[in-house]
C-alpha cells in the first residue's frame, strides 16, 4: 500500500525496528502482539517474536511481576532472534514497564506510549505514582507518549480491559504504515466464536485506535517488506513441530499437559484428526510415554511431548525403549530447571537430563532444531532415525522456539515422509527379533500380526532371541550393540559447517534456539575485522563428527548456552573447580580441547548484543595473551 | 465332493492351533504357585477360541505374575513395573485387530500401577486385565503388599502389616465406567477357565481378580477356603459366568447376583466372612476408549497430504502488493 491514503506525520523508512506490547495478564497484549506479528510476516516483512509470559495465571495488577506481553522484531530482511533493545513499547499501564526496565530491555531514546487514564485515577496512590513513573521515564531519556488508551476504549466499552488490545492493535497499523483493511477479516476469525456483537466491537475498537494514531502519533515509521519470490508460511515453533508429526506420518500423539510443550499438543489436538491419527491425553507423564511406546511397538512409531519435569518421570520408560528397542519420539520443549524451575521461560538445561537420566548405559539420538523451520523437519527426521535406528529419538527444543513466530520456506510435503504402513508379511521363524548385525548392532523388529515372529520384549537383559539371559558375555554383546548403533549414525553425519572463516581467534559454539543470536553477534564482530567464527550442532548424541579438527584452527573455542555455569572469581570458584555449562562439559569430554563457556539463566533469550559484548571480551583476553606470549 | 450336496462340503480349517501353539518357554514359577494355573487356562482358552499367537499380545509390569508372557507364544510385552496397563492401551489404541492380555499382580497393579490401573478401568479399552493377586511380593522375597491382611508379618513389616488391606474389587467398582468386574480362584479351574473366558469375551477392559497363594510366603491365606468351599460364594447368573450343574454344585453357597446391579455388587465385594466369586458387575453400554483411539485408521496417504497441505494454507505468507 502507499501511505498516501495517510493523512498523519510521514512514515520514516527503517530496516528493522523492535516493538513491544505490554500489560497486566489477562488485558490481551499477547493476542495484539500475534495478530500484529502475523500481519507483517503475511505482508513479507521478516520477524521474530517472543512472548513475555509471567510465572502466575494471574498476578495482581499493576506489578513489575505481573508483565505479560509480546515483543516483535520487525524487518525489512528474515531475521533470526529476537534482537536487543526495543525501539518502541505500548504499556497499557506504567508499573508493567518497570520490569521491562529491569530486563534491560529498553534502550535511551526507546519510544514509549503508556496509557495515560490512570492520571485520573480515582485512587491518589495510583495517580501519584503514574506521575512519578512517567516523569521517572523522561528523566531516563526515553521518549514518553501518553496515549489515552482507556478514555478511548470506554467509547465502545464498559469493559475497557478487555477491549485495549484491539485499540492497540489499531495504533500499531497506523503507527507502521500497514493497510488496516485486512485486519477486520482476521478480526472477525479471532472473535468469530464469541459473536457478531463482539465482533463489531472489536473492529470498531481497531478502526478507533488506528484512526487516533493517524491524527496524534507523532513517530511513524515504515518497514519496507522484500518481495517474496518462494511461498512462505509463518508459524510459532510448537506449531511447526505439530505439523512435521503429521508430516512424519506419526498418527499418535501421547502427551501429559505441561507448560511449555503443550501448546504443540492443543495445535494437534484440534488438527490431528484430518490425518487420521489422535492426541491420547494420559493420566500422568509415564502413562503418556508407556502409551506411545505400547503404540511404536505395535507398530505405529508414535510420539510424546513433554517439558523437563515430564522428562524426569518419563526417564524409566526411555530407558526400556532403548534397552528394548523400540521405535519412539519424544520431544523435549526445555524451560528453566532444575525442579518445577521456570515453567514458561527458556533455558537449555535438559541437555545432560537427555543424553543420561536413564539406569545405566542408556545410548539414544538426541537431536536439536536450531530455528523454527527445523522444528518442523527434524520430525520427519526424527520418525525415520527411530525406525532406522530402533529406538527413541529425542527431540530438544525450548520455550524460545516453541513461542517465538518466524516465516520459512513453506515445505514441500512429500509422501516418503509418511511412516510406511505397517508390516504384517509373514516373519521368518528362523531369524530372530534382535538378530543383531555384527558390523552395525542394527535388527530389524517382528510386529505384533507379522506371523512367525511371535516374541517377548523386555527391559531385562536378553539375548538376539529376547530371551531373558543375565550371564555376562550376552550382556557385554547386548551393551555393545546397542552402543555401535550411535557410531555406525555417527559415521554417516557430516563435519558441522563453520559460519565465518574456519580458522581464527575465537570459536564459539552453540546448539538449540540460540543459533541466530550467536550468529548475529559474530557478524557484527566479523564486520569489524574481529577473528570469530561459530559453530551450531544440531546432533548432540551422537555427536557430529570432525569437532576437534574444528577446534584445532582456533586460538579458544568457548560455548555459549541459556545455561548455569560458575563464575570464576566467586567465592570457592576457581579455574580448576569451577562448574562449567552443560553443552562445554559435553565437548570437553569430547574432544579433550579446553572449551570455556559462558552462560547464563536469565529466563530470556539471551540478546546479541549481550553476547557481542562477552566476545569482545574474549578476543581482548586472547589478544593480550598472545602479547604477553610474544 | 463327488455324491454329496455342494454345502455338505466340510471346508477343513486353513489352520489349526493346538495347545503346544501357545505354550513358550517352560515356566519357572515355584512348584504349586496359582500363576500355573492362569497360565495353562489362558492357553487353553487362546486354543478354545483359536486366537491367532501372531494375533494376540500378553503385557505385564514386574513381579512373579509378570514373566507370564515369556511363557506363552504369542507376541508379549515384559515392561516395567507397574506400567503395564498404559502399554497395553497404546498397543490396543491403533490396532482392533489384537486380542490383548494383561497380567498383572497385587503390588504392580494396587501400589507402584495405581494410577495406570483406575484410569484403564476409566478408559475401558477392549483388554482382558488378570490380577494375579497372592497378597504379597514373591519376586522381591516377602514383603507387605497392598491386599496383605492387616497384622500379616513380611520382611518389611516384620511387626506385622499395619492397615487393613486395600479391596482391588471395591476399588474397581467404584470407577466411573467400570464394565466388567469379576473374582475366581486359582484352586478351581472350572471357575477359572469359565472367569477368564466371560472377561475375554465382554468388549471393554474386564477386570478379574484372581485369589490365589503364594506357597513360598503366603500359603497359608487361602488354605482353608481349598479345602473349604463353603467359604466361598458363588455369585450365579445367566449374564455372568457360565457355568456346567456340576460345577455350581460344588459351592454350598450361592446367590443369584445381576451383575447390572452395581449397588448390589458393591454389596458383596465389601463381604469379608466368604470369597465372592463370579461376575459382581458388567455393564456393556459402557463407553470404549478404543472406538475413539482407532479413529482415522482408514485415512489414505493422500488424504493425508491434502489435509496437511490445508493446514499450511493458513500459515501462508501473502506479500505485501
Amino acid at each position: 500500500m502507499s501511505s498516501a491514503v495517510l493523512s498523519g506525520t510521514k512514515a520514516e523508512i527503517v530496516t528493522e525496528h523492535v516493538i513491544e506490547i505490554i500489560s497486566d495478564s489477562g488485558e490481551g497484549a499477547q493476542t495484539c502482539g500475534q495478530m500484529f506479528a502475523d500481519l507483517c510476516a503475511k505482508n513479507g516483512n521478516g520477524i521474530w517474536t517472543v512472548e513475555i509470559i509471567p510465572a502466575e495465571i494471574q498476578p495482581p495488577s499493576r506489578s513489575r511481576a505481573g508483565a505479560s506481553g509480546y515483543r516483535i522484531r520487525l524487518g525489512s530482511k528474515p531475521l533470526t532472534n529476537a534482537g536487543d533493545y526495543a525501539d518502541l513499547v505500548i504499556a497499557f499501564n506504567e508499573q508493567v514497564l518497570y520490569s521491562r526496565i529491569d530486563s534491560n530491555a529498553l534502550h535511551g531514546g526507546t519510544l514509549l506510549f503508556v496509557d495515560k487514564s490512570w492520571a485520573e485515577n480515582p485512587d491518589p496512590g495510583i495517580r501519584r505514582k503514574y506521575t512519578d513513573a512517567i516523569a521517572d521515564f523522561r528523566a531516563r531519556g526515553y521518549v514518553v507518549t501518553e496515549v489515552p488508551i482507556e478514555q478511548e476504549c470506554r467509547k465502545f466499552t464498559d469493559d475497557p480491559r478487555k477491549g485495549k488490545n484491539m485499540w492497540v492493535l489499531g495504533l500499531l497499523c497506523a503507527t507502521y504504515d500497514f493497510d488496516p483493511s485486512a485486519i477486520g477479516a482476521e478480526i472477525a476469525k479471532r472473535f468469530g466464536r464469541k459473536g457478531e456483537a463482539s465482533v463489531k466491537q472489536n473492529q470498531a475498537l481497531f478502526s478507533d485506535g488506528y484512526d487516533w494514531a493517524l491524527e496524534n502519533v507523532q513517530h511513524r515509521f515504515h518497514v519496507p517488506a522484500q518481495k517474496i519470490t518462494t511461498p512462505m508460511v509463518v508459524m510459532n515453533g510448537n506449531q511447526a513441530l505439530a505439523l512435521g508429526i503429521m508430516a512424519a506420518g506419526i498418527e499418535v500423539c501421547s502427551m501429559y499437559p505441561i507448560t511449555p510443550a503443550t501448546s504443540a499438543s492443543h495445535f494437534l489436538a484440534s488438527t490431528i484428526e484430518q490425518t487420521g491419527g489422535i492426541v491420547h491425553q494420559a493420566e500422568d507423564e509415564i502413562a503418556a510415554i508407556g502409551f506411545a511406546i505400547g503404540c511404536s511397538y505395535a507398530g505405529k512409531t508414535a510420539v510424546t511431548i513433554t517439558s523437563g519435569p515430564g522428562l524426569a518421570l518419563k526417564t524409566e520408560f526411555l530407558g526400556y525403549a532403548v534397552m528394548a528397542e523400540v521405535p519412539l519420539v519424544v520431544v523435549v520443549v526445555q524451560r528453566g530447571g532444575p525442579s518445577t524451575g521456570l515453567p514458561t521461560k527458556v533455558e537449555q538445561g535438559d541437555l545432560f537430563a537427555a543424553l543420561y537420566a536413564s539406569p545405566g548405559d542408556s545410548p539414544k539420538i538426541v537431536i536439536a532444531p536450531a530455528t523454527i523451520e527445523e522444528c518442523f523437519h527434524f520430525m520427519i527426521t526424527a520418525r525415520k532415525l527411530a525406525e532406522d535406528f530402533r529406538g527413541p529419538v529425542m527431540v530438544l527444543s525450548d520455550a524460545n522456539l516453541a513461542t517465538g513466530q518466524k516465516p520459512f520456506q513453506r515445505p514441500e510435503l512429500r509422501e516418503s515422509w509418511l511412516a510406511p504402513p505397517v508390516d504384517q508379511s509373514p516373519w521368518d521363524p528362523e531369524v530372530p527379533p534382535y538378530a543383531w548385525d555384527a558390523q552395525t548392532g542394527l535388527s530389524r523388529r517382528p510386529i505384533p500380526g507379522q506371523r512367525g515372529g511371535e516374541f517377548v520384549i523386555t527391559g531385562l537383559a536378553h539375548d538376539e532371541e529376547s530371551h531373558i539371559a543375565y550371564d555376562s558375555a550376552i550382556n557385554q554383546r547386548g551393551m555393545a550393540m546397542r552402543s555401535r548403533k550411535l557410531a555406525v549414525l555417527r559415521s554417516a553425519l557430516k563435519p558441522p559447517t563453520v559460519h565465518g572463516d574456519p580458522a581464527g581467534d575465537l570459536l564459539v559454539v552453540g546448539w538449540g534456539s540460540t543459533l541466530g543470536a550467536i550468529e548475529e553477534a559474530v557478524d557484527r564482530l566479523r564486520a569489524e575485522g574481529l577473528r570469530v567464527s561459530s559453530v551450531h550442532l544440531r546432533f548432540l548424541s551422537p555427536m557430529e563428527p570432525g569437532l576437534r579438527e574444528i577446534f584445532s584452527k582456533f586460538g579458544k573455542v568457548m560455548t555459549i548456552e541459556i545455561n548455569y555455569s560458575d563464575n570464576v572469581g566467586d567465592p570457592f570458584i576457581y579455574s580448576d573447580s569451577r562448574r562449567y555449562s552443560q553443552l562445554a562439559q559435553l565437548l570437553r569430554s569430547e574432544t579433550l580441547v579446553d572449551v570455556d563457556c559462558w552462560s547464563r539463566v536469565p529466563g530470556s533469550p539471551l540478546p546479541p548484543g549481550v553476547i557481542e559484548a562477552q566476545l569482545r571480551e574474549r578476543l581482548a583476553a586472547v589478544e593480550s595473551a598472545a602479547k604477553e606470549n610474544a | 465332493m463327488y455324491g454329496l450336496k455342494k454345502e455338505w462340503e466340510i471346508e477343513a480349517p486353513a489352520r489349526e492351533c493346538v495347545l503346544e501353539d501357545y505354550v513358550g518357554a517352560e515356566a519357572r514359577w515355584c512348584p504349586g504357585c496359582g500363576d500355573h494355573a492362569v497360565l495353562s487356562t489362558v492357553q487353553r482358552l487362546a486354543r478354545d477360541l483359536q486366537l491367532p499367537p501372531e494375533k494376540t499380545v500378553v503385557v505385564s509390569g514386574i513381579g512373579c505374575s509378570s514373566r507370564f508372557p515369556h511363557y506363552m507364544k504369542t507376541y508379549g510385552f515384559h515392561g516395567l513395573h507397574g506400567r503395564a496397563l498404559p502399554v497395553a492401551e497404546g498397543v490396543r489404541a491403533r490396532r482392533p485387530d489384537l486380542s490383548i492380555f494383561v497380567v498383572t499382580g497385587d503390588g504392580d497393579c494396587c501400589a507402584i500401577g495405581t494410577a495406570h490401573w483406575i484410569h484403564a478401568i476409566r478408559y475401558n479399552m477392549n483388554i482382558t486385565i488378570l490380577l494375579l493377586d497372592n497378597n504379597v511380593y514373591g519376586l522381591t522375597k516377602n514383603q507387605t503388599s497392598p491386599t496383605s491382611r492387616l497384622g500379616e508379618k513380611s520382611n518389611t513389616q516384620p511387626q506385622g502389616s499395619f492397615f487393613a488391606p486395600l479391596n482391588p474389587i471395591s476399588v474397581v467398582l467404584g470407577i466411573a465406567n467400570a464394565s466388567f468386574v469379576a473374582q475366581t480362584v486359582d484352586w478351581n479351574p472350572p471357575h477359572l477357565y469359565a472367569t477368564i473366558r466371560a472377561a475375554h469375551e465382554h468388549k471393554g477392559a474386564s477386570f478379574v481378580r484372581v485369589l490365589q497363594r503364594c506357597p513360598h510366603f503366603s500359603s497359608h491365606i487361602f488354605a482353608q477356603a481349598q479345602d473349604d468351599f463353603s467359604q466361598m460364594l458363588l455369585m450365579d447368573h445367566e449374564a455372568g459366568v457360565k457355568l456346567g450343574q456340576p460345577i455350581r454344585g460344588m459351592f454350598p453357597n450361592a446367590v443369584n447376583h445381576d451383575p447390572r446391579d452395581l449397588n448390589k455388587a458393591r454389596e458383596l465385594a465389601d463381604r469379608t466372612d466368604v470369597y465372592p466369586i463370579g461376575v459382581f458387575y458388567r455393564n456393556d453400554n459402557a463407553s470404549r476408549y478404543d472406538t475413539v483411539t482407532a479413529r482415522g485408521l482408514e485415512t489414505t496417504r493422500a488424504e493425508k497430504l491434502a489435509a496437511i497441505n490445508g493446514m499450511f494454507d493458513k500459515f501462508a505468507v501473502q506479500g505485501r502488493n
